[in-house]
């Protein structure tokens, strides 16, 4: 009942100013659909760059490096265990790149709960021969359904059908930057040479573009087992083996895990592409500072608008108090005011916000770098709506605290005898 | 020997600024119902400031006020503001209306604050007062298109709607003429004399307090004749 009282009052006196008040109200609506739009284009964006590598960046990533023994035979020595030992000029020995007893390895992996796929993989250096030239290349032999339901392999050959990757013996898909280099068609053969000079003839049934130059200019996959070919190794021979998580953010304590477990070396997604989360975190970070920034702007002009009406109403408080309104009262009506603004105001920008970022979202936008995407990108998540109104009904209120604090502590008395 | 609905035992009021006067001294009386009491004196003897705290809305002074018999000395802001609400209606010089509201909205709202009846019943109730006042056909007018008296008239409904122990006026007539005035006070007559409310009035005007039925004389902060 006293509730219903307060409400009208307030609506009474919002009314009574409407101007202002739809001021204030579009000051918080602008604020909350920049804050929206803001946030959803920016983490739009920042998935997309993300995509660009961590989709097709393993988790977790096991291969075996030609490094020098960190263990060299003296360490072995019962007679000097207890010594230091220096070995100057240590060497690599002639060592394989290949994961030994990579079967074994697999399929414990495979039992294991936390992951959510493996896909084995060689990569080899090659040379593309294009007339008397050669250019350098590196080979990727893949397990073409794995690659792809992992790593959405698909959705990066923009010509051609990846399958026939798995289909056609000896096929290429080739990186579109090599392919424009060497001129070659969809049906093609081309030639490439392995570093120890053996040569093999591929056909060329699809190209491949990552949208990352530097890539696409070298990079090409074949199937596992051409690859094993061309390298003149057994069915058995792999050089890496990427494992996909359920949960990305194990990966740092895997790695660990696996290169203790398997003794291989072993890389997280985390580490190996440390400064694109750096990127992403800052770019995360700015929209949230403009977009609280604006909030806070339209808080102001709130408190603004109800400081000025409680200095007008000073005396309508001041008869609601002599007529029996308690501080609290003449409080609740003013914070009640305030949060119809922010409430009302901040709908609103929810609502212009998403309608402005699916408006962005139909605008074209076509590169060649990103093969994919079409339109601008925008994230709708949900957790900018939750923000958004939970900030702007924290701002109205703190905008609308003071002023109703002030205005329940008017005394009616010298508002009275002030007349 | 009748019931006293107010009673002031030793209060004092003293102003700090700008240096310590003391505005009240040692007061010391009682209205019984159905009594219609004028507050008289010179400019500046007090009287207001009298008026306010036996209204509770001063409440830095030192002495005991009793209203109903219950002391209001250690109350708190909102209990202050029930028995306001509930005991007291309160005419102030200007009227005091507020323009966000019609007039019987204005009548009205003390009695929805108070909330002893439904809104339905509350507009019935805030009717039959304009027509004591005989005012009712301005009831869906917003304040700041009556007169002067009208407003004051307005505003006596309003102090009325909870039907109050008592109705304080600071020189309600203060800010009329001659021929509103003697309206105003017309209707305070009446609502002491028809319906025995009990009424406690300043003023200045010395024919008005000569038809009340008793007068409290100040002078420098103290009653010299009751
Ligand atoms: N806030 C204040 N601070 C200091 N002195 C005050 C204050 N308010 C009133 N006074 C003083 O208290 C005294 C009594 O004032 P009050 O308003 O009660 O007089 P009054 O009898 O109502 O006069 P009037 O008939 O002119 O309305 C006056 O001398 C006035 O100057
Ligand atoms: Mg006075």
């Amino acid at each position: 009942m006293n509730l219903k009282l307060l409400f009208s009052v307030s609506k009474s006196l919002l009314f009574a100013r409407w101007k202002q008040t739809l001021v204030a109200a579009i000051g918080v609506t602008f604020s909350i659909t920049m804050f929206i739009t803001l946030l959803s284009f920016m983490s739009g964006l920042n998935d997309l760059l993300d995509g660009l590598i961590l989709n097709r960046t393993p988790h977790v990533r096991l291969y075996n490096e030609i490094q020098p023994s960190k263990k060299q035979p003296i360490d072995y020595a019962e007679k000097h265990k207890n010594d230091y030992n220096f070995v100057n000029s240590v060497k690599p020995k002639n060592e394989r790149l290949e994961i030994y007893n990579n079967g074994a390895i697999i399929n414990v992996l495979k039992k294991d709960k936390r992951i959510l796929g493996i896909a084995p993989k060689i990569t080899a250096q090659v040379f593309y021969n294009v007339g008397a030239i050669d250019l350098t290349g590196v080979i990727n032999g893949i397990d073409v359904e794995e690659e792809n339901r992992l790593f959405m392999f698909k959705d990066y050959v923009t010509a051609g059908n990846y399958i026939n990757l798995k289909n056609i013996p000896n096929s290429i898909v080739l990186g579109k930057g090599a392919a424009e280099k060497m001129m070659t068609n969809i049906g093609d053969v081309i030639q490439v040479t392995t570093i120890k000079g053996e040569r093999m003839q591929l056909k060329v049934v699809g190209y491949f573009q990552s949208g990352l130059q530097d890539i696409d200019k070298v990079q090409s996959y074949t199937s596992l087992s051409t690859a094993q070919k061309l390298l003149g190794e057994s069915n058995s021979y792999i050089t890496d083996i990427q494992i996909k998580l359920k949960d990305i953010t194990l990966a740092p304590s895997l790695t660990i895990e696996y290169q203790k477990l398997f003794d291989v070396e072993a890389i997280d997604i985390q580490t190996a592409n440390s400064q694109f989360e750096t990127g992403s975190s800052i770019r995360t970070l700015i929209s949230y500072a403009v977009g609280i920034t604006l909030l806070i702007v339209a808080g102001f002009g709130i408190y603004n608008i109800l400081n000025m009406m409680i200095y007008e109403k000073m005396d309508s408080i001041a008869i609601l108090k002599a007529t029996g309104f308690s501080g609290k009262d003449v409080n609740l009506v003013f914070i009640i005011i305030a949060l119809t603004i922010g409430i009302f105001g901040g709908m609103l920008g929810l609502l212009f916000g998403f309608s402005l970022s699916a408006l962005i979202d139909q605008i074209p936008f076509n590169t060649a770098a990103l093969p994919t995407i079409k339109t601008y990108p925008i994230n709708y998540n949900p957790k900018f709506y939750i923000i958004g109104s939970i900030f702007s009904i924290v701002t109205t209120y703190l905008a609308g605290y003071f002023p109703s604090r002030k205005a329940s502590k008017i005394d009616p008395v010298i508002i009275i005898r002030g007349k | 020997m009748s019931e006293i609905i107010l009673e002031a035992k030793n209060i004092s009021k003293y102003f700090h600024d700008p240096l310590t006067i003391q505005v009240l001294k040692d007061i010391n009386f009682s209205i019984n119902k159905s009594d219609f009491v004028a507050v008289t004196g010179r400019s500046g003897c007090g009287k207001s400031t009298l008026l306010y705290i036996l209204s509770t809305m001063d409440t830095d002074y030192t002495g005991d006020l009793y209203i109903d018999g219950i002391k209001m000395g250690n109350k708190k802001e909102g209990e202050l503001a029930i028995v306001r609400n509930e005991k007291i209606g309160f005419v102030f010089q200007f009227h005091y209306l507020l323009n966000e509201f019609s007039v019987l909205r204005n009548v009205m709202l003390p009695g929805l604050k108070l909330g002893k009846y439904d809104e339905k019943e509350i507009e019935a109730r805030a009717y039959e007062k304009l027509k004591i006042l005989e005012i009712e056909n301005e009831a869906l007018k917003s304040p700041n298109q009556l007169s002067g008296g009208q407003k004051q008239r307005v505003a006596i409904a309003r102090a009325l709607i909870n039907d109050p122990l008592i109705i304080m006026g600071d020189e309600p007539t203060g800010n009329l003429d001659k021929k509103n005035s003697e309206i105003v006070f017309n209707i305070f007559q009446e609502l002491s004399q028809v319906y025995n409310q009990t009424l406690l009035i300043v003023t200045h005007d010395n024919d008005f307090a000569d038809r009340t039925d008793r007068i409290i004389e100040m002078e420098d902060g103290k009653i010299i004749s009751i």
